[in-house]
């Protein structure tokens, strides 16, 4: 087993700032961005702030952004670095700082409340429910977030527009309805509420310019342009009053 | 100090994973205002870590299964020390538990008629795991997530405010719960992001904190799980259930070091992956213990053909309950018959074709091969025990999940004991958080709202004094003790973990665990003298040095518990005393604080902070009896139960 010493500038400070600190760190073999953090919490920096739950890339605490990127520490190894480089490790861009790589991500829990729940059937009781593997396959790939809000941090509609957070629920949650929508046994239509309409007058799904940043960054690989975004939008309106729709397409076609 | 911010509810529930927010959903649809508090943020708990599958006798793949067979796999599985009325509730109810959650919006994957699709799991008889590829509790946490929100949706259409039934207070931590004489008054708490304290006035409290493995060094448990609610429990005077019994799961990663302990899912076991040791033996084979030798197979070549015909072939050894599979890795590596990295081989690249293992296992063939470079489509995967689970806890009674001699405190889940008996299979775990989770809410908003007078007050003198006990770790540097310097919370953790895992493993011997009861006494007087640096906001290290009087507390427990039970059953195994007696087949052992006035610094060894009471255990009912064969019980029940 080999050991180095790798160079690290953590970005330490709260809400009425902070800069970024050097650090020299011992690195061994196998090990992830999130094994050095606690490793300078434990050896030079005990009240190091940082958010981590199962190190495993299933529960989507530890996001933060390494050299810029939105990544999870647990699922970052350090092999994929040069020995000799410096790793900068910063907080989400785009929720404010609480203290050093622990943002308040509060805007997510704001939006996920007010996407309408599921709506179950009437008339069809627990243990009644009957869908086909193939119909719930779709809504099952977007059930696969774990939430580690990558994709709202990465997002450039609000990435650098705090402003457009009023009115934008970012591709998590877009993703959201879009997975309600597709639910086999989502009654939401019978109930009266259309959820493509929704998505558009309320969600801010038109904010969309299918960059797909979004699924770039999904630790999870779930393909939230493609498979969520884009069809919300085919479903949504017409096609001729969104010429993304259009744009959308051809850039599948590319892929 | 008691300017601390207070509020008034009518149930608080400490903890947010499976068994916690099903507790929540069902005191809030009872009327109750409830809150939740989790050391996380909402979303996170280490229920999400749980893989393979929800256990629930629908009988959907195999129409033979029914609640009776669940029961007695149950029963078998714990080697027959579960406390048997929970054991039937589980198994009667978990079927209905999973089919509320479609109604919530959950897509478990399907069988080709469209109902919920089981899978095989060890010591279940048949297909009865309802799962998710491997990510069901993740499926799990998100669906009581998004019914909590829909129930704050409720509320928000008929108050104008979310949260005026139900809130969720997220990344806090629950020090101490409060009482009025002896009942329950509320809990005591601070809020991590910014350090302040708070009080949450409520007649009935729900300890829902999962389990304790973060005090051991290899495990699958994330960093929440400190013990703190069976710390809570004994602190508050309710003693702790058979805390000797902690399951190491038999597959964890062993390599690279880095991610050593985290869980390999049983699943890939389960749908047909196979133990190897270096020599390329199917070892497993060699350790089908005498009280199973009827139900595995002999050969492998029945143990292959029960994939596709289960009703006319036994089924392979590798399903066997997870106790006996951690021991044979245990033992297989001791005789030197290891992989490289110190586990066995779990091969399912010769078993099935890649794109099989890719669709069934998609978040196992992820993580080896982000982790450890491992393509486990053409590869076998190193593997060895890791601990993963305590089915010790509090004592709770059956029906009510109220936990012993505290009015107004209730637990569910894993925190909870008795249900599994020495040893837990897997499934059963997610089945119990939603049983025994929404039971502890009904009786608790029961409970609640029954008290129609005057509410238990939680006195300013208790909230001072939890106040000044969490402040001590920034005293401990300046004061300049005189019995020592301060110490590192980190590295006493670390110590901690270490003498757990090394002297009350998966194998005990009795002077180890005196040598592990000396080395926690002088931890807790080192842990004393905790310091942290820096404030209060989001400070990681006060936080953990917090975390360490629950660690210490509940690692005396399982030690304790460990050297007084002299024999070898399900989760505990003795090298001096290697076998299953009988006789301690209808025995409990009860741990409760020595000094329950609070003087729990006390460094001697020998005395502790912990006393061990036995109890005979209540008879099996004869109805439950009558569901096994008579030979098969003479296996586990002393003459004297079978004849009563």
């Amino acid at each position: 087993m080999s050991s180095y010493e790798a160079r690290f500038r953590v970005w330490r400070g709260d809400v009425d700032g902070g800069g970024l600190e050097d650090f020299r760190v011992e690195v061994n073999d196998g090990e992830v961005v999130l094994d050095i953090i606690h490793r300078l919490q434990a050896t030079q920096a005990p009240d190091l702030a940082v958010r981590w739950n199962c190190k495993a890339g299933k529960c989507g605490s530890c996001s933060a952004e390494i050299n810029g990127h939105p990544r999870l520490l647990c699922m970052t190894r350090m092999s994929v670095f040069d020995r000799e480089e410096t790793i900068t490790v910063t907080p989400l861009r785009a929720f404010p700082v609480i203290r050093d790589l622990v943002t308040d991500v509060g805007f997510n829990y704001t939006k996920a409340r007010q996407v309408p729940a599921f709506v179950p059937p009437a008339g069809v009781g627990p243990g009644e429910y009957r869908m086909t593997q193939e119909d719930v396959d779709r809504s099952q790939e977007f059930r696969k977030c774990i939430e580690c809000f990558l994709c709202q941090d990465t997002c450039h509609v609000v990435r650098d527009h705090e402003e457009n957070k009023q009115a934008f629920a970012g591709p998590r949650f877009l993703m959201r309805v879009a997975e309600l929508d597709m639910h086999p046994l989502d009654a939401a239509e019978e109930s009266g509420l259309d959820r493509k309409r929704t998505a558009q007058d309320e969600h801010g799904l038109g904010y969309c310019n299918i960059t797909k940043c979004c699924t770039e960054v999904c630790p999870e690989g779930i393909k939230i342009t493609d498979n969520a975004l884009i069809p919300l939008k085919e479903r949504a309106v017409d096609r001729k009053y969104d010429p993304l729709v259009w744009l959308g397409n051809k850039i599948r076609r590319r892929s | 100090m008691s300017v601390v911010d207070r509020q008034k509810w009518d149930v608080v529930v400490v903890g947010a994973g499976g068994a916690g927010l099903r507790a929540a959903i069902e005191a809030r649809e009872r009327g109750a205002r409830t809150a939740v508090i989790c050391k996380s943020l909402f979303g996170k708990a280490h229920t999400v870590m749980a893989e393979g599958g929800i256990a629930a006798a629908m009988g959907n793949v195999n129409s033979g299964d029914n609640w009776q067979v669940h029961f007695r796999d149950t029963m078998r599985g714990g080697k027959f020390l579960n406390q048997w009325r929970m054991a039937e509730l589980h198994a009667q109810e978990a079927p209905q538990r999973v089919w509320e959650l479609e109604t919530w919006g959950a897509l478990f994957d399907r069988t080709k008629d469209g109902r919920i699709s089981q899978r095989n799991f060890g010591g279940h008889e048949y297909p009865r795991l309802a799962h998710v590829g491997d990510r069901t509790g993740l499926e799990l946490i998100r669906t009581l997530q998004q019914k909590i929100v829909a129930l704050q949706q409720e509320d928000f259409a008929e108050t104008g405010d979310y949260e005026s039934r139900l809130k969720v207070f997220q990344e806090c931590t629950v020090t101490r719960v409060l009482k009025d004489g002896d009942e329950v008054s509320g809990v005591f708490g601070y809020e991590r992001e910014s350090g302040r304290f708070f009080v949450l006035e409520a007649p009935a409290v729900v300890i829902a904190t999962g389990g304790i493995g973060k005090s051991f060094k290899v495990t699958s448990n994330s960093w929440e799980y400190t013990g703190d609610g069976h710390a809570l429990a004994l602190l508050a005077g309710a003693p702790l259930l058979n805390m000797e019994f902690v399951q190491f799961h038999p597959t964890g990663m062993v390599w690279p070091p880095s991610v050593k302990g985290i869980l390999v899912t049983e699943s890939v076991r389960g749908d047909g992956g196979v133990l190897r040791n270096s020599e390329g033996k199917r070892f497993m084979f060699d350790y089908v213990p005498d009280v199973f030798k009827e139900k595995y197979a002999q050969s492998e070549e029945e143990a292959d053909r029960w994939y596709d015909d289960p009703d006319h072939n036994r089924r392979p050894p590798e399903l066997l309950p997870r106790d006996e599979v951690a021991r044979a890795i245990n033992a297989e590596v001791k005789a030197g018959r290891g992989s490289p990295h110190g586990g066995v081989f779990l091969d399912v690249s010769t078993r099935m074709p890649a794109e099989v293992v890719k669709r069934r296992l998609p978040s196992m063939y992820h993580q080896f091969k982000e982790l450890a470079d491992v393509d486990i489509t053409a590869e076998p995967m190193e593997v060895g025990p890791t601990c993963h689970y305590v089915m010790g806890g509090i004592a709770v009674d059956s029906d009510s999940a109220a936990a012993r001699g505290v009015p107004g405190l209730f637990a569910a889940g894993e925190v909870a004991g008795g249900m599994h008996g020495s040893n837990r299979l897997g499934g059963n775990s997610l089945s119990d958080l939603l049983v025994f989770g929404r039971r502890a809410g009904w009786h608790a908003a029961d409970h609640a709202l029954a008290r129609t007078g005057a509410r238990p007050h939680a006195d300013d003198a208790q909230v001072d004094a939890a106040a000044a006990e969490a402040l001590r770790p920034f005293s401990a540097e300046g004061e300049e003790p005189a019995d020592g310097p301060p110490e590192n919370p980190y590295t006493l953790h670390q110590e901690l973990q270490q003498t757990m895992n090394d002297l009350v493993g998966i194998i005990r011997r009795e002077h180890e665990m005196r040598q592990a009861l000396e080395k926690l006494a002088e931890l807790r007087a080192r842990a004393r003298r905790a310091g942290v640096e820096g404030h209060r906001q989001f400070n990681p290290g006060w936080h953990l040095a917090l975390d360490l009087r629950n660690m210490l507390l509940v690692s005396e427990c399982v030690a304790r518990a460990a050297l007084e039970r002299t024999e070898s059953r399900g989760g505990h195994t003795r090298e001096d005393h290697a076998a299953m007696d009988r006789a301690w087949r209808n025995v409990n052992l009860l741990c409760s604080p020595t000094d329950p006035a609070g003087g729990f610094a006390a460094a001697d060894a020998v005395r502790g902070q912990i006393t061990l009471t036995r109890e005979t255990t209540e008879p099996i009912r004869p109805d439950l009896l009558a569901l096994f064969e008579k030979e098969e019980l003479v296996k586990y029940l002393a003459e004297e139960e079978l004849y009563e």
